[in-house]
């Protein structure tokens, strides 16, 4: 009786064996669906100020000549989509500098495809406007030139 | 109990039995797709990953170019070079239809036979790939940083650009030749003076500078059928070969006429002393009409019409042509890594004859002359030749090295792959191909340093290889491992129109040089705009210019009115997106060409005849966002003479 076979252990793995098949290892292995971007997964400091190369902003007195850069470049690249006073394809951005932070901003002009993808507020902007926000290849120097641009603005009060 | 213990072991064996069948069954499913051979693994590239290999594949009666990867197979990208391409608009939008102008006028179709990438020191070095127009001569020059046909040169004073083109160790040259002997120059008579009047002509083309190509001088030849050809490398540097055929000089049933000769040539040129005796002036001012089509910067096709050339007669150059006597009819002519072997792919010939660079030197020093043609020397077939491969298979066509000392060579009639060792000419392997091989590529085999992992066999006939697809199949290549002494067939894939000849080169040399899109501040179009805040239209009398633009997911102006039945409009569409990987494209109903498909930073042009009053929508036909679907607009189209203000805008 020791040495006899045990029927229903048999019976079981052969069952197992059929249920799982020949892929069931590397079923496994594969990663579970994309879980970046999971908030618990930023810091306090990316949820401030974006994910990007944005890391330190010095702000002074409005600088009129950077402002003027920052305007040439947002008439070319930015205003297809952004008004300053009502929303356009994106958000209206008069008061975009009461709302976010000086990083926020720029990250969000650096880097879009991964805030769009991990940042909580880029998600919820995504889903809000249904348009990408698309990467203008856009310097450094630009999204700062930007930023002062976007400090002149002063929002309509109605 | 005896029983129940029978019924037991019954069952137990059962059960095993049925585990061990799915245990093997499952092995044998896993092998198939990972292991075997390894043949799967071999060429498995994962997802996201990238081949090693760039494989550029001439697309035959498609005029166009192939790019695949190895060892995948997977198709990368069908470049437009000598037809009309209603995907991206190439040959119908403004911008891009004088590419494909000639002294024709605009032919919209060629046979595109042979890819050929640029080289430094002998090497694919990734700047350029250039390729033939069969039927209506020409070379295309694409630059591998766009993948985009970049410059088109006619040839003047040939027929067939058949032996083209073929590079230099360091781009200095394209050579060309006539694969159909012709009256040069044209001229009204008959067919029956071929022998004593038609003339061959092989062309020396600039290439080294984008914009500069130019034929730089051409030589007259006897009529016969120059076929293939391929530059010297090393101390053979400074020649080009030709195989020749029809040596006969038939010019009816050639299948059968053109067969005679025990043995046809291979011309061996020194170009070199083609530039001394251009240099002392024996070249003679020739006729011959002929286009060059160039992508300006502002990226404009703009054609220019040449004429003349500089023809060089071998009688009043001596040392600038000798026939080699290469048996028979043959076709490849392919020179191996070190430039001391010149192998002819006698097509009807039982062995496979290899000339000696050095001694086709000494034997011209000998004057080891066994005859004469038009003042051109024919050498002693036995003063030149190195070594005859026996058993090289039937029909020996191509060959291509590895590198390593070894060469490959593949048989039409008997359909296989023959490799075979340079200096003993002893046969070490053969391997089946599916079917009929015509050329076969390894990636530098034809330069001074080839790569050596990997064959590609290009085949005419397709068969049974596939599930069938009515009765046209697509060509069939396979890719064989050539790293050990056996060779391996690792994978079937399909192509794309005819592949004649491919290139391939490691995918480093090229993938870190990719332009990803179009600056919009260099963007020099005179109907681009740099921003949304230019878009407008303008009226210049029955012609209306659209300054539109596009971003993700709009066209501005997405309404127009004050348009006419009658008016030409034009569609100038600029790609404000300045992110990889995202064109917009533009089609509106009723347009009689091609859509556009105009990439990031990028001005494309679409003319419309509206024929009938309405109100007609545009949109974007490249599915570019979430909100692709809304990205479209209207034009209203009123009656000739109707005073509808022309007035436009997006959002209002």
């Amino acid at each position: 009786m020791r040495n006899r076979p045990h029927i229903p252990a048999l019976t079981a793995t052969l069952v197992l064996f059929l249920i799982v098949g020949c892929g069931g290892a590397s079923d496994s292995e594969q990663a579970t669906p994309d879980q970046a971007g999971d908030q618990s997964s930023l810091t306090a400091d990316q949820i401030e100020n974006g994910i990007g190369p944005a890391v330190e902003v010095n702000l002074g007195p409005i600088d009129e000549a950077m402002a003027a850069k920052g305007e040439a470049i947002f008439t070319s690249k930015c205003a297809a989509c952004h008004k300053m006073d009502k929303r356009y394809v994106g958000p209206p951005l008069a008061d975009v500098t009461k709302r976010r932070s000086a990083r926020f901003i720029m990250n969000m002009m650096l880097n879009p495809d991964q805030m769009i993808r991990e940042h909580p507020t880029g998600k919820e902007m995504f889903a809000t406007y249904m348009t990408p926000m698309p990467s203008q290849n856009l310097t450094e120097e630009d999204a700062r030139h930007l930023l002062e641009y976007l400090r002149t603005q002063v929002p309509v009060v109605e | 109990m005896k029983r129940n213990n029978r019924n037991t072991v019954i069952a137990v064996a059962g059960v095993l039995v049925a585990v061990i069948v799915l245990a093997t069954s499952c092995q044998q499913a896993q092998r198939g797709v990972i292991s075997g051979s390894d043949a799967a693994s071999k060429v498995y590239v994962p997802p996201g990953s990238y081949d090693d290999y760039y494989a550029f594949m001439s697309g035959g009666y498609s005029g166009q170019v192939t790019v695949m990867g190895l060892p995948s197979g997977r198709l990368l990208k069908n470049i437009a070079v000598f037809s009309q391409h209603a995907e991206n608009g190439w040959g119908y939008s403004e911008e891009t239809k004088a590419m494909l102008n000639t002294s024709y006028g605009f032919i919209p179709w060629d046979d595109s036979h042979h890819p050929q990438l640029s080289q430094t020191d002998g090497v694919p070095d990734g700047r350029w790939l250039f390729i033939n127009a069969n039927n209506t001569p020409r070379i295309a020059r694409i630059d591998l940083a766009t993948f985009e046909t970049e410059e088109i040169l006619e040839i003047p004073n040939s027929a067939g650009n058949h032996a083209s083109p073929f590079i230099t160790e360091n781009s200095e040259y394209l050579v060309a030749a006539t694969r159909f002997s012709v009256p040069i120059p044209q001229r009204d008579m008959s067919i029956d003076e071929f022998k004593e009047q038609f003339k061959g002509t092989i062309s020396f083309i600039k290439a080294d500078v984008v914009g500069d190509m130019d034929v730089e001088f051409q030589i007259m030849l006897p009529g016969y059928d120059y076929d293939v050809s391929h530059a010297g490398k090393g101390p053979s540097h400074g020649w080009a070969f030709f195989s020749t055929y029809n040596t006969e000089q038939a010019h009816t049933l050639k299948e059968v006429n053109a067969s005679q000769n025990d043995k046809d040539f291979i011309a061996a040129v020194n170009w070199r002393r083609g530039e001394e005796c251009l240099a002392e002036g024996v070249g003679r001012q020739f006729g011959g009409e002929y286009v060059h089509n160039i992508v300006g910067e502002n990226r404009i096709a703009v054609s220019h019409a040449r004429s003349g050339t500089t023809m060089i007669y071998p009688e009043d150059c001596d040392g600038l042509v000798y026939f080699l006597p290469t048996p028979k009819s043959p076709h490849g002519v392919d020179v191996d890594p070190t430039g001391e072997y010149i192998v002819g792919g006698g097509k009807l010939a039982t062995v496979l004859p290899v000339h000696s660079f050095s001694k086709m030197l000494q034997a011209i020093e000998d004057e080891a002359f066994e005859s004469e043609v038009d003042g051109i020397p024919v050498l002693d077939y036995d003063a030149v030749i190195a070594g005859e491969v026996a058993n090289a298979g039937l029909g020996p066509l191509h060959t291509e090295f590895d590198g390593k000392g070894n060469a490959y060579t593949t048989a039409f009639l008997s359909s296989e792959i023959v490799k075979w060792k340079l200096g003993t000419w002893e046969v070490v392997d053969r391997i089946p191909v599916y079917y009929s091989v015509g050329h076969l590529m390894i990636p530098g085999g034809d330069s001074r340093e080839p790569w050596g992992q990997y064959l590609v066999a290009m085949n005419k006939m397709t068969k049974d290889r596939y599930l069938p697809t009515g009765p046209e199949l697509a060509h069939s290549a396979q890719l064989i491992d050539i790293t050990g002494e056996k060779m391996e067939m690792l994978l079937d894939f399909p192509t794309m129109g005819e592949p004649h000849y491919a290139q391939g080169i490691a995918a480093d040399l090229i993938a870190s040089n990719e332009v990803r899109m179009f600056p919009i501040e260099e963007n020099s179009h005179p109907y681009g705009v740099k921003s949304e805040a230019e878009a407008r239209v303008e009226r210049d009398g029955n012609d209306v210019h659209v300054y539109m633009s596009s971003i993700r997911s709009h066209f501005a102006p997405d309404n127009i009115e004050g348009i006419r039945v009658g008016d030409k409009v034009h569609f100038h569409v600029t790609n404000l997106e300045q992110d990889w990987d995202v064109p917009h494209g533009f089609a509106v109903i009723g347009a009689r060409t091609s859509e556009l498909l105009i990439m990031p930073g990028d001005t494309r042009t679409l003319i419309w005849n509206p024929q009938r009053e309405g109100v007609y929508p545009f949109y974007c036909t490249d599915f570019c966002s979430a909100l692709h679907q809304e990205m479209q607009g209207y034009v209203r189209v009123s009656p000739r003479g109707s005073n509808t203000p022309l007035t436009f805008g997006t959002g209002s």
